[in-house]
């Protein structure tokens, strides 16, 4: 309700600045597109389809990298936390490799898989690896002792444990992991489309800028925005779900 | 994979090793990685398996930097980038936590500044970048001024959140003791939201490199983003690593200042270890 | 509202209190009347739920009355304020402070000179006995460590009363009685006004000079002992277990209200 109102809000603020702008002519204009200009350029990409086929393979590429590198992460961090040795190798080579921006590899991912699709994913999943990989090891590591203690007295096997007490204890944490993941993907993948590719809401983006026309900047901006907070909204409708009745970690 | 034994025994973190061993086993892992790159580039060589300049080995980088460190090349890209990042993570913060240490007192400072925070905030600000372009032009002005919009948020949303979270029987306690207004806030809400602000900082500088990296990208003469870039075009792979390197030294340096700048108040929270 | 020192008078005068829990009202102290002497000791002891900490936390400011008033040295309460100590259960000490300061807290925000405050600090460390451990910090203390800080830091201020909820409540219980004779012991030099919130019949009796046994909720006033013991108190003495077993006896019949 109170983000309902704030929106709203904030459009009035933009409209009447944007438009008292327009009479006023404080700065250029076309600077400081107006609602209805976004709106304009908004509606005319969708009716000439290319809003649809941008949204959808910017899609795909999160869709497809985020999978790819969640599976991984989950994968390793079972095996990490399941058997102390493997967490003794990897941890100091994934803390070697995190501090460095994954941005800064988005050209060697051009350089190495070319300007394709591949690339693209390829970065995506690189990049949503490390905070998934990071976040699901510390969810499962934190398992409280005292559970399984309590779990193996009551006779139960090892499988058991894993799959009765340790996953479902580091649920809440895998499950925020993976809303983080997927919110650096929304991120990232605007850089990706900026500096290689024909199509994608990055590349919308860019378009805007090349062509001069920040009303395209602003309704690619702002559709990013809504996409993100609606998948973000999903993630924690479901992450709710999974954590029900439980206080946070 | 661990026993119930040891399962209940430790939890999943495993018996500590001692910490010779640890030492041994975490240095033994990133020659491991070293000598498997190694491995890898030297085969390609080998076996002509593709362009060997693909896989640069980690000797190539290595020397690729030092030469770019002795002819002095380098430490101009390095000023530049850090500059800008110091710049731009700086009045980022501090505007930061000027509005969010009063919007987290205030609350008609909330309802103002919060409905802007919480429309702009999902939208990734890589996709504001080309707006700061269009507005500010491609020189420094733009790059500064986009770095402090992305540091701004994560380091308001957690002022914001430290704020009104201190616990409020430390708030009894304080007034029961005389403390009023200001002094409440400089003596409890201050210290008490301190270590949350300094994670919020800490995630600033972290974003701050990560972003200044497409800035650079995008119109620069000047830059580790730029050396990176100017290596995709001409297939120079260790220039690029080696840059690459360069930037998460930096960002775990400017991690470790926080943290250092941040130990001198926050000794308090693990008091044994000093 | 005037800082008295020494030690001050309270009066509670007709206070109700009610609290909103879903949309319904529901009492939580109907009609407490009760006036506490100047540097007396007084235990308010009842079941739990029975709005003796809501009392307390009414005194201390913390919370207003729905209806009636608190007086303290003749003044009603408005709000929380320095002539009025409060030690919580949960120590709630800063923690970013070392224990000294956390004492020396108050002492400071009055503005007193930095010769002084030391001297304070400096007393009632030594009262509570932790004067090694002045430069540590909360972190690094246990429970009852952590309660004398707590109990210290409340006395240097200098308040008129000392409003204390459960403070003995977390401790294991050989230390709780430890903490009791030192209370005890402080309480002989300092006479201060104590209102002492705990649902041991025990430690009552051994600390107060008076205890106010309260009704289960909501909360009134069932009956005031005045315990006639010496001091120091004997736990084992005959005098001592037959104000238990009167109040123990009492106190059960609201517990059993409860159940009921």
């Amino acid at each position: 309700m109170i983000r309902a109102l704030a929106l709203v809000a904030m459009l009035i603020a933009w409209a009447a600045v944007s438009y008292g702008n327009r009479s006023l002519e404080v700065v250029m204009p076309v600077l400081l597109p107006t609602p209805g200009e976004v709106a304009t350029v908004g509606v005319a990409l969708a009716r000439d389809g290319s809003l649809a086929r941008n949204l959808l393979v910017s899609a795909g590429r999160i869709g497809a990298g985020f999978a790819i590198a969640a599976a991984a992460a989950l994968a390793l961090g079972l095996a990490v936390a399941l058997y102390t040795p493997a967490r003794l190798a990897v941890e100091p080579v994934i803390e070697l490799v995190r501090p460095i921006p994954p941005l800064a590899f988005l050209p060697m991912f051009l350089v190495w898989f070319g300007l394709g699709e591949t690339s693209k994913v390829a970065f995506i999943a690189y990049t949503t690896f490390f905070p998934m990989f990071v976040g699901i090891a510390a969810s499962l590591l934190r398992v409280d002792v005292m559970l399984l203690r309590a779990a193996a007295s009551l006779g139960a096997t090892r499988w058991d444990l894993l799959h009765r007490v340790v996953l479902p204890a580091a649920l809440p944490g895998i499950v925020v992991a993976l809303r983080l993941g997927f919110g650096l993907a929304i991120f990232v993948i605007v850089g990706a489309e900026f500096i290689a590719a024909d199509a994608g809401l990055g590349n919308l983006i860019m378009e805007g800028r090349v062509f001069f026309n920040p009303a395209q900047i602003v309704m690619g901006a702002l559709l990013l925005g809504f996409l993100g907070a609606l998948v973000n909204a999903l993630l924690l409708s479901f992450e709710r779900r999974a954590v029900r009745g439980r206080a946070p970690q | 994979m661990s026993t119930v034994a040891d399962l209940v025994q430790w939890g999943l973190r495993g018996a500590s090793p001692r910490s010779g061993r640890a030492l041994a086993l975490r240095l033994g892992a990133v020659l491991a990685f070293l000598a498997l790159w190694s491995l890898a580039s030297g085969l390609v060589v080998l076996l002509k398996l593709f362009n060997p300049i693909f896989l640069a080995g980690p000797w190539l980088v290595l020397g690729k930097l030092l030469q770019l460190g002795l002819n002095g090349e380098l430490w101009g890209h390095v000023a530049a980038t850090l500059g800008r990042v110091a710049v731009g993570v700086t009045t980022g913060a501090l505007l930061a936590l000027a509005l969010g240490l009063l919007a987290g007192q205030l609350r008609p400072v909330r309802n103002l500044v919060e409905p802007i925070v919480e429309v702009l905030r999902p939208i990734p600000p890589l996709a504001m970048l080309p707006l700061f372009i269009v507005w500010v032009g491609i020189g420094e002005t733009s790059k500064i001024a986009f770095i402090t919009y992305a540091t701004f948020f994560p380091v308001f949303l957690t002022t914001v959140h430290a704020v009104q979270r201190v616990d409020p029987l430390l708030l009894r306690a304080a007034r029961s003791l005389g403390a009023r207004r200001g002094r409440l806030f400089l003596r409890v809400v201050l210290p008490a939201a301190l270590p949350e602000i300094l994670t919020g900082i800490r995630l600033g500088v972290a974003l701050g490199f990560f972003v200044i990296v497409i800035s650079e990208f995008i119109g620069a003469e000047q830059g580790l983003g730029y050396l990176i870039n100017d290596g995709r075009n001409f297939f120079l792979v260790p220039q690029m690593l080696g840059a690459a390197i360069v930037l998460g030294l930096l960002g775990y340096a400017g991690n470790a200042l926080v943290m250092l700048l941040g130990r001198r108040w926050l000794r308090w929270e693990r008091p044994s270890a000093s | 509202m005037s800082r008295a020192g020494g030690s001050a008078r309270v009066q509670v005068e007709g206070v109700h209190k009610s609290f909103d829990l879903d949309g319904r009202s529901t009492p939580a102290l109907l009609d407490v009347s009760l006036e506490i002497h100047a540097g007396e000791l007084l235990c308010l002891l009842g079941p739990s739920g029975c709005g003796k900490s809501t009392l307390l936390n009414i005194v201390a400011g913390f919370l207003p009355p729905t209806r009636g008033r608190v007086l303290v040295g003749g003044a009603p309460v408005t709000g929380p304020g320095p002539e009025r100590g409060v030690v919580f259960q949960e120590y709630v000490l800063f923690p970013w402070l070392t224990v000294a300061q956390n004492v020396e807290f108050g002492p400071r925000l009055m503005g007193k000179p930095a010769a002084g405050c030391r001297e304070i600090t400096a007393r009632y460390l030594e009262m509570v006995g932790l004067t090694a451990h002045a430069s540590k910090f909360p972190a690094q203390l246990s429970g009852g460590m952590k309660q004398r800080v707590a109990i210290a830091r409340a006395l240097a201020n200098d308040p008129a009363i000392v409003l204390m909820d459960e403070p003995f409540g977390a401790l294991d219980a050989q230390t709780r009685e430890v903490m009791q004779e030192e209370l005890s012991r402080i309480q002989r030099v300092e006479h201060k006004t104590i209102v002492f919130v705990t649902h041991s019949i025990r430690e009552a009796v051994y600390l107060a000079d008076r205890v106010v046994v309260m009704t289960s909720a909501p909360g009134r006033i069932k009956e005031i002992f005045t315990i006639k013991l010496p001091e120091p108190r004997d736990r084992f003495a005959p005098e001592f277990t037959q104000y238990e077993r009167e109040i123990t006896r009492l106190v059960k019949e609201e517990v059993m209200k409860v159940h009921e």
